[in-house]
């Protein structure tokens, strides 16, 4: 039976006339897929993330000393490429690639933290919006409007200043700032689905409001809700470096990667590596999520990647 | 008498990622001051040889030819430069929807104004009257309201009118009409054809009139040239239509349904695979 | 006549004026609920969160007589509404409380400070958009080229890197080893106490002065921050410039102006550019207050006397007031700039003009 061969399981992916919704949706995850895939810079950025989530994964395996404890009589401030120290120590005595390899736990943990809180509520709350009308659409607009034209770091500041330094206040801080664009697009895209026959047939037959937010509506949005939020994942990133900068994110000892540049700042015109290497690391980060955005972007809509 | 416009072997050729695609394949024909119809359907090839006369195809497209030669021009072989200098000033192309093109953000007037002056030179006066006069041979009755409008205000027959006006206020000997009356409700059609049709006779014009629309084609025009997939499987005059030899036109002819037909079944064309060798 | 759609014109009789009264009216119902909502959060950061307000704004090392008498002012013993309702008034006639660190109001201390802030975001945008927007149209009009991908490659760092960090590497590199800009603050200690300022852009005034000395001073000490913010703003900028072009060079419009014989540069800057403009100056808008937020982490990092580094000053001083007022004149700013841009996009547009 062929279908068992690659060869047969790619034909039936990429059949001209699929025969059942099944076979239509994986072949066009597929040539998604496959889209993605042909895009060289898009594929860098999926292995960036990647190796994020396995150093985060594996960093008790991977780091050679301990981030918190560090050697104050012999290993202070040693430049890159030191016998043991690939990247340096800080001030500390403190080994900067292990620093850096556990900080990736905090950064993978505010991502997608602030992501699993914020994407939800603005989906909700947009696609409710969206589809009830009325007075509710023009209230719940009306506050993400507001939250919308707000400062984000400023606001995360001032919370923080108010909650206390500490990365779950950062977290909270950061989420509440964040959920307003997407809130923007799950409405629209409800509001273009709502007067759809389609959705006045499920009406018909008895559906639920809720039942055709949840099965119909969300499905729509769902794939540019997700290029947005990989694309703002950089910006929160960011956002989080910010804060931990100015000592609000994690506290120390801990190694957020923020945090590691403010402490090196005093050094930098000497033993410039340790405010260096965690900017390099905020940077490789970031950039994997704004090329994977951009590659999911162009993979999604390839109107927009141009012919 | 010299045709104004000889094309022989026009191709069209797009790179896409499955390969060539080509939009014409191998068309000729000849237009002297006469009215040149191309019929076909989405896909035929029709649009793209009225952009390759103009010099409009994209540039990733590829245009050859064995000749395109325009009143004594070798458009071929022509420099950008020159190609330029004609379009708009001697051969000229009104697109389907006043919607989408005329700029949004100038004045209808500026826009008239701005054909003449890059191909006259006119003082600003000049051009400002030559702009009304031509406003006034569309027929738009305001004029002068007319000209400080934004095209967004105006309505689709007068936009199309507009766009008359702006692209045969110089007065070019060729016309590319490209669906010029598909995006107009059928009432107002027929007056921008009207005007069409009395302005090219006025000026003497060489008119190619692309449409998908059979009957309308023959009605305005004197020759038809039927296209399929990229090719002419039809060249015709407009008087003979009825005796069409092509099984294609013949299907074209037989989809419009008459008055006091027969109406069961709907005759529904039928497209055999040998048509697009 | 028939054929031309009816233009309601504003001030044409009292349909046209009660359309504009309408407009004017949705726009104020826009400002007030934004500008409340600010508020709102704002209280609730400085009111609602804290356990105790009055030692938050205090500090804890206050005396307890002091203690007592704010709580009384803010009438913390109050139900909520009414206490919102005394930070509105307070808040509206500009009394943003008393700052701990320089026991200054803290309306006067942000008064003192803005202008530097206001200085640097302006010169930020001004090298962003003066970049940005050719680089943009450069990009999509030679599409896929080589400067297409470096405007894109330096637009995709531009969204990644930290700003701080950049701007730490900066001064490494531009003036610990280089020497050629200045560092900290706006002006060296030579000219700070002898300068008089009109407006508070230092560059501006002295220049206006005809102080070339200072004006040579102030300039090598604005401009690493500010070509720093003008980065950022390039990357935004120029790759909103690319997307807008590219959408308005694929429009009918474009071709319509081909087939009239326009040449390509005029096609390019007087058409497609013309229509891009309308977002195009919103996104600039939207990028100055932007900038207005990033200077709160560039200010850090010069040491530049503005209103960001005021909010960070205050945070680490734990001096509530301070930082809640600061919190309001930036984002009072950023709810200004948004609402500067939707204007602009509906009076520059023609199309939404006539609505």
């Amino acid at each position: 039976m062929s279908a068992t061969s690659a060869t047969g399981y790619r034909a039936w992916l990429l059949a001209d006339r699929p025969q059942s919704r099944l076979q239509a949706r994986c072949g066009q995850g597929y040539a998604t897929v496959l889209r993605f895939a042909a895009n060289r810079l898009a594929l860098l950025g999926f292995f960036i993330l990647v190796a994020l989530v396995l150093i985060a994964a594996f960093a008790p395996v991977l780091a050679p000393h301990s981030p918190v404890a560090g050697n104050l009589a012999t290993a202070r401030l040693l430049p890159p490429g030191s016998p043991g120290y690939l990247l340096g120590t800080d001030d500390q005595g403190r080994d900067i690639l292990s620093r850096l390899i556990y900080g990736s736990r905090l950064t993978l943990m505010v991502v997608v933290l602030v992501g699993v809180i914020a994407a939800p509520l603005g989906l909700i709350i947009g696609a409710a919006a969206g589809y009830a009308g009325g007075w509710l659409d023009a209230v719940l607009m009306r506050i993400t409007d507001i939250f919308l034209a707000f400062p984000k770091l400023v606001l995360a500041l001032a919370l923080v200043a108010a909650l206390g330094p500490g990365i779950e206040n950062a977290v909270i801080a950061i989420a509440i700032t964040s959920w307003p664009p997407y809130a923007r697009m799950a409405r629209a895209e409800s509001l273009a689905v709502r007067r759809s026959d389609y959705i006045a047939a499920i009406r018909l037959m008895g559906g639920s409001p809720w039942r055709i937010v949840s099965r119909h509506v969300v499905p729509m949005c769902l794939s540019s809700l997700i290029v947005r939020v990989t694309l703002d994942m950089a910006g929160i990133i960011l956002t989080a470096a910010g804060l931990g900068f100015l000592g609000l994110g994690a506290q120390p000892p801990q190694p957020e990667w923020g945090a590691m540049i403010a402490s090196g700042r005093r050094f930098i015109l000497d033993q410039w590596w340790v405010a260096t290497m965690p900017g390099l690391a905020i940077l490789i980060v970031s950039l994997g999520f704004n090329l994977v955005g951009d590659g999911l972007r162009d993979a999604l809509d390839p109107r927009e990647a141009g012919q | 008498m010299t045709p104004l416009l000889t094309v022989e072997d026009l191709r069209v050729e797009y790179p896409t990622r499955k390969g060539v695609v080509a939009a014409v394949r191998g068309l000729s024909f000849t237009l002297g001051r006469e009215r040149l119809g191309i019929v076909g359907e989405s896909g035929s090839g029709k649009s793209q040889t009225g952009r390759a006369i103009m010099g409009l195809t994209p540039p990733q497209g590829r245009v050859t030819a064995k000749r395109m030669d325009f009143d004594g021009i070798d458009l071929l072989t022509a420099p950008p430069k020159l190609r330029r200098q004609l379009r708009g000033g001697r051969m000229a192309m009104v697109l389907q929807d006043p919607k989408y093109s005329l700029n949004p953000v100038m004045s209808i007037g500026r826009q008239i104004i701005e054909t003449l002056q890059t191909h006259e030179t006119v003082g600003a006066k000049a051009a400002r009257d030559r702009a009304m006069a031509m406003l006034e041979a569309v027929q738009i009755r305001n004029p002068e309201r007319v000209f400080d409008l934004y095209p967004h205000l105006v309505s689709g027959g007068m936009g199309q009118r507009v766009m008359i006006a702006m692209m045969l206020v110089v007065g070019p000997s060729l016309l590319i009409a490209d669906e010029p009356t598909s995006a107009l409700d059928v009432t107002v059609q027929l007056d921008v054809l009207g005007i069409l049709d009395d302005l090219v006779a006025k000026q003497g014009m060489g008119l190619i009139f692309v449409s998908h629309d059979l009957r309308l084609v023959s009605s305005f025009c004197d020759r038809v040239l039927v296209m399929y997939a990229g090719r002419v499987v039809e060249e015709i005059a407009a008087a003979n239509l009825g005796q069409a030899q092509h099984p294609y036109t013949r299907g074209l002819l037989a989809c419009m349904p008459t008055l006091g037909g027969s109406r069961h079944p709907l005759p529904v064309l039928d497209r055999q695979p040998e048509w697009r060798q | 006549m028939s054929a031309v759609i009816s233009v309601p014109r504003p001030g044409r009789g009292y349909a046209g004026a009660r359309r504009v009264l309408i407009d004017l009216g949705r726009f104020l119902v826009v400002i007030v609920t934004t500008y409340l909502g600010l508020l709102a959060v704002t209280f609730f950061i400085g009111r609602v969160i804290p356990i105790d307000p009055a030692l938050a704004v205090l500090g804890d090392r206050a005396p307890v007589s002091a203690i007592a008498r704010v709580r009384l002012e803010m009438g913390l013993d109050l139900p909520l509404y009414q206490q919102f309702l005394i930070y509105l008034r307070q808040a509206l006639s500009g009394d943003f409380g008393t700052s701990v660190l320089t026991t200054h109001p803290v309306l006067e201390d942000i008064r003192a400070v803005f202008p530097a802030t206001l200085e640097l975001a302006t010169l930020g945008t001004l090298i962003g958009s003066a970049l940005g927007v050719p680089l943009g149209v450069l990009a999509a009009v030679k599409r896929g080229s080589l400067v297409d991908q470096v405007v894109r490659v330096v637009g995709l760092i531009g969204y990644s890197v930290p700003i701080f960090w950049l701007g730490l590497l900066a001064l490494l590199l531009f003036y610990a080893e280089l020497h050629w800009v200045a560092y900290p603050g706006r002006l060296d200690l030579a000219f700070e106490y002898t300068f008089s300022p009109i407006t508070g852009l230092f560059l501006l005034d002295a220049i206006m002065q005809g102080e070339w000395d200072v004006a040579w001073d102030a300039f090598r000490h604005i401009i690493l921050p500010a070509s720093l913010l003008g980065y950022f703003s390039m990357a935004y900028i120029s790759r909103m410039t690319r997307n807008f072009m590219l959408n308005e060079l694929g429009q009918e419009y474009v071709v319509a102006a081909r087939a009239k014989g326009l040449s390509e540069p005029r096609i390019i800057w007087r058409h497609a550019l013309r229509n891009a403009a309308v977002p195009l100056v919103t996104v600039i808008a939207l990028s100055y207050a932007g900038l207005l937020e990033g200077s709160v982490l560039t200010e850090t990092v010069f040491s530049w006397p503005g209103l960001g580094l005021y909010i960070t000053n205050s945070l680490e001083n734990a001096d509530m007031n301070a930082v809640l007022g600061g919190t309001l004149v930036i984002g009072s700013s950023f709810i200004a700039l948004n609402l500067l841009s939707d204007l602009l996009y509906r009076t520059l547009d023609p199309r939404t003009r006539a609505r």
